[in-house]
């Protein structure tokens, strides 16, 4: 690979904030105490240290409170680290809040005037991409309207347009790529690939692991403030998923539950291919779904049926057994219902199992448990890593034509 | 290279941070702009009532202008004084109130603090020119003198910016300081010749036996020297003491520069402070 230019150097840097116990918000309190005001010191971010190349894109990854938007804003230079440097090469636009300095009683046109003069444009700049902003946002027809009427959507599609068409070297981007419609999310992610495609340095802070396996060229791990590990994408988020949803899979069973009671699923597993009861299977990997349930009193033609969801909602599937044409006449007691699923063609990620059990006609739930079991998946084969939840578990096949003929 | 263009990014933004302050100032209102000349109407009344009608307050004639008129002795030094007024409150809250803007986006913060002080810029000369052609219609020929006037207008400016900088960045630290500026404010208006004459201020006080020269201390107060120094060029039609002039740049200058560096060095943490 050719030697490419740094953007961005991130060298040896902490960041610690003052938790207040009493705050010296009054010069009376301030003498009192001679100044000191009692405090606790949070570090918030440990001794990092990376760099960035120019046109990479770079994402940071870690729980909530690791330190990783306290990095983006250093970067930004909102918050100056304590010790060691952060250097950024060219001009820097933070997409931290959209809209930010908005005035409500303004028009939509002098506010991206004034967003824009904010994030870094001059008047003549912005006197040229004018256009472009507003027709990207959408709201010509509203555009000398005070932003105080606009809807949310249309106040931060307004906002993600200034700040996207600032024409950035470096773009530093926390958690705002999930604004407005599907239409305008498109529209943003293509602008993205764009900016991409220009050779822009493009820095991400986000909990969506997907689009981050799919967009980033490089993860930075961050763990209580500490850098816990960089590398590839697609490499270190698998790492990530295996690391931190291990202790996680106990959570489900949090969900609700409802029915008549007539029948109860008392317990679900998920068994891998030797049997054994598991929490986390891999891509690929032949699993069964057991359901244990136990009537109350004899139920007729009972349908058995499970729902699995991401961890962000999405419905992945949800077959039953009455359309599998699976439905004893009836049953009384206790017993096992399995699923067995040959090739696990789920992607890596955190996913729950609703169960429910139900009259024929499923109108009539005798228990419904909303979510009720939760697993993990890890990388496996096939081994895809640019985003959605499920493989089709297709087969390639390429035929090389030789067009110089 | 990149330094110029950031100036003129700073420059534009600085522009459009004050028409921001300035379309947002009278927004809803009935009246809108016609408040701004307003605003100084009332006290001008109260205090003709007050201080002409019910305290007697001499009213020097214009040397060598000739005019002997309160209200225009009065609103020469209340304007300069407006602006003092408004430009430290308006100024102090100026990052307190874009809190949002300083913890979302980087930009030099200064700006806002500066925005804020040329929106009541803008005012105060809308009102000296209202002023002015008052003046004139009663016979006071101030045309030639506006040059005067903006010189210290700029003057003037350098030394609020200067005091705003400063009350706007310890004003994040200790919120005392809205409360301490408020009496302060009382106090300095008072003891600046605005609802009376210079003259009118003893040379010499003694205070339990001991001689003190009053007019001396007094005239340590900077705004003392601008007062007059509008009065000459609006009221009285001479050119104010350049000593005078000379002494109240050095002071605003060095009110900046001290500003300044009080900002710098209590900017670091301010995105986590507010």
């Amino acid at each position: 690979m050719i030697e490419r230019r740094r953007a961005i150097v991130v060298d040896d840097v902490s960041k610690h904030f003052r938790l207040y116990h009493e705050r010296n918000q009054s010069l009376k309190s301030t003498l009192m105490r001679r100044g000191r005001a009692r405090f606790e010191t949070f570090e918030a971010v440990r001794h990092v240290s990376f760099e960035v190349a120019a046109g990479e894109t770079f994402g940071l990854i870690g729980e909530n409170g690791s330190g990783k938007s306290t990095l983006l804003k250093c970067m930004a230079r909102i918050f100056r680290p304590d010790s060691g440097s952060i250097d950024v090469e060219g001009k820097v636009s933070a997409l931290l809040e959209l809209g930010a300095g908005f005035h409500p009683e303004l028009s939509g046109r002098d506010n991206v005037y004034l967003n824009g003069t904010i994030l870094g444009l001059s008047k003549r700049e912005l006197d040229s991409k004018y256009d472009e902003i507003v027709e990207f946002a959408g709201l010509e027809r509203f555009i000398d309207t005070p932003v105080k009427n606009y809807s949310s959507g249309m106040y931060v599609r307004l906002g993600f347009s200034v700040a996207i068409n600032v024409q950035p070297d470096v773009l530093l981007v926390d958690e705002v790529l999930a604004v407005g419609d599907e239409q305008f999310q498109r529209k943003c992610a293509e602008k993205f690939a764009a900016l991409r495609g220009d050779g822009k340095t493009i820095v991400i802070v986000s909990h969506a692991l997907g689009s981050l396996r799919s967009m980033c060229d490089r993860i930075g791990w961050l763990d209580h403030g500490d850098l816990r590990a960089l590398g590839p994408a697609a490499e270190l988020i698998d790492d990530y998923i295996d690391e931190t949803h291990a202790d996680r899979a106990e959570e489900g069973g949090s969900g609700a539950r409802w029915g008549s009671g007539e029948g109860r699923i008392e317990r679900i597993e998920l068994l891998d291919r030797r049997g054994t009861p598991t929490t986390r299977v891999r891509t690929g990997d032949t699993v069964t779904i057991r359901f244990h349930y136990a009537t109350v009193e004899a139920i007729e033609k009972p349908v058995f049926g499970l729902a699995i969801h991401s961890l962000d909602g999405v419905h992945v599937t949800g077959p039953n057994t009455r359309e599998a044409g699976c439905v004893p006449g009836s049953i009384d007691g206790a017993g096992v219902v399995d699923l067995r699923v040959e090739r696990l063609l789920l992607l890596p990620g955190t996913y729950d199992i609703t169960a429910a059990l139900t009259d024929y006609a499923a109108l009539h739930p005798y228990d419904y448990r909303h979510r009720a079991f939760r697993f993990d998946v890890e990388a496996g084969d096939p081994h895809e890593t640019y985003g959605g939840v499920v493989s089709l578990g297709g087969i390639w096949r390429v035929d090389a034509f030789d067009d110089t003929q | 290279m990149t330094s110029i263009s950031e100036l003129a990014t700073t420059r534009d933004l600085m522009m459009n941070l004050t028409l921001r302050e300035l379309r947002g100032k009278y927004k809803r209102s009935v009246l809108g702009w016609t408040w701004s000349l307003l605003n100084p109407l009332a006290p001008m009344v109260i205090f003709t009532v007050v201080f002409r009608f019910f305290l007697k307050v001499p009213v020097p004639r214009g040397d060598p202008s000739g005019v002997k008129v309160f209200a225009f002795f009065l609103l020469c030094a209340l304007l300069p004084w407006n602006f003092l007024s408004n430009g430290m409150m308006g100024g102090m809250g100026a990052l307190i109130g874009n809190a949002n803007l300083i913890k979302k986006v980087y930009f030099p913060r200064e700006v806002l603090v500066a925005a804020n002080v040329a929106s009541w810029v803008v005012s105060l000369l809308i009102e000296l020119a209202v002023l002015a052609v008052a003046l004139m219609i009663a016979g006071n020929f101030v045309l030639p003198w506006l040059v005067g006037v903006i010189a210290l207008v700029a003057i003037q400016t350098v030394f609020v910016t200067g005091v705003a900088l400063t009350l706007a960045v310890l004003n994040v630290y200790f919120r005392d300081v809205q409360h301490f500026l408020a009496i302060l404010l009382n106090i300095w208006f008072y003891a600046t010749p605005v609802v009376y004459p210079l003259s009118v201020v003893p040379r010499h006080a003694t205070v339990l036996g001991w001689d003190v020269p009053l007019r001396t201390i007094y005239e340590l107060n900077p705004m003392v020297g601008f007062v007059e120094a509008y009065r000459d060029c609006l009221y009285n039609l001479r050119v104010p003491p350049l000593g005078d002039v000379a002494a109240l740049t050095g002071v605003a200058v060095a009110t900046l520069i001290a500003g300044m560096a009080v900002f710098n060095r209590l900017e670091r943490r301010l995105a986590e402070e507010l």
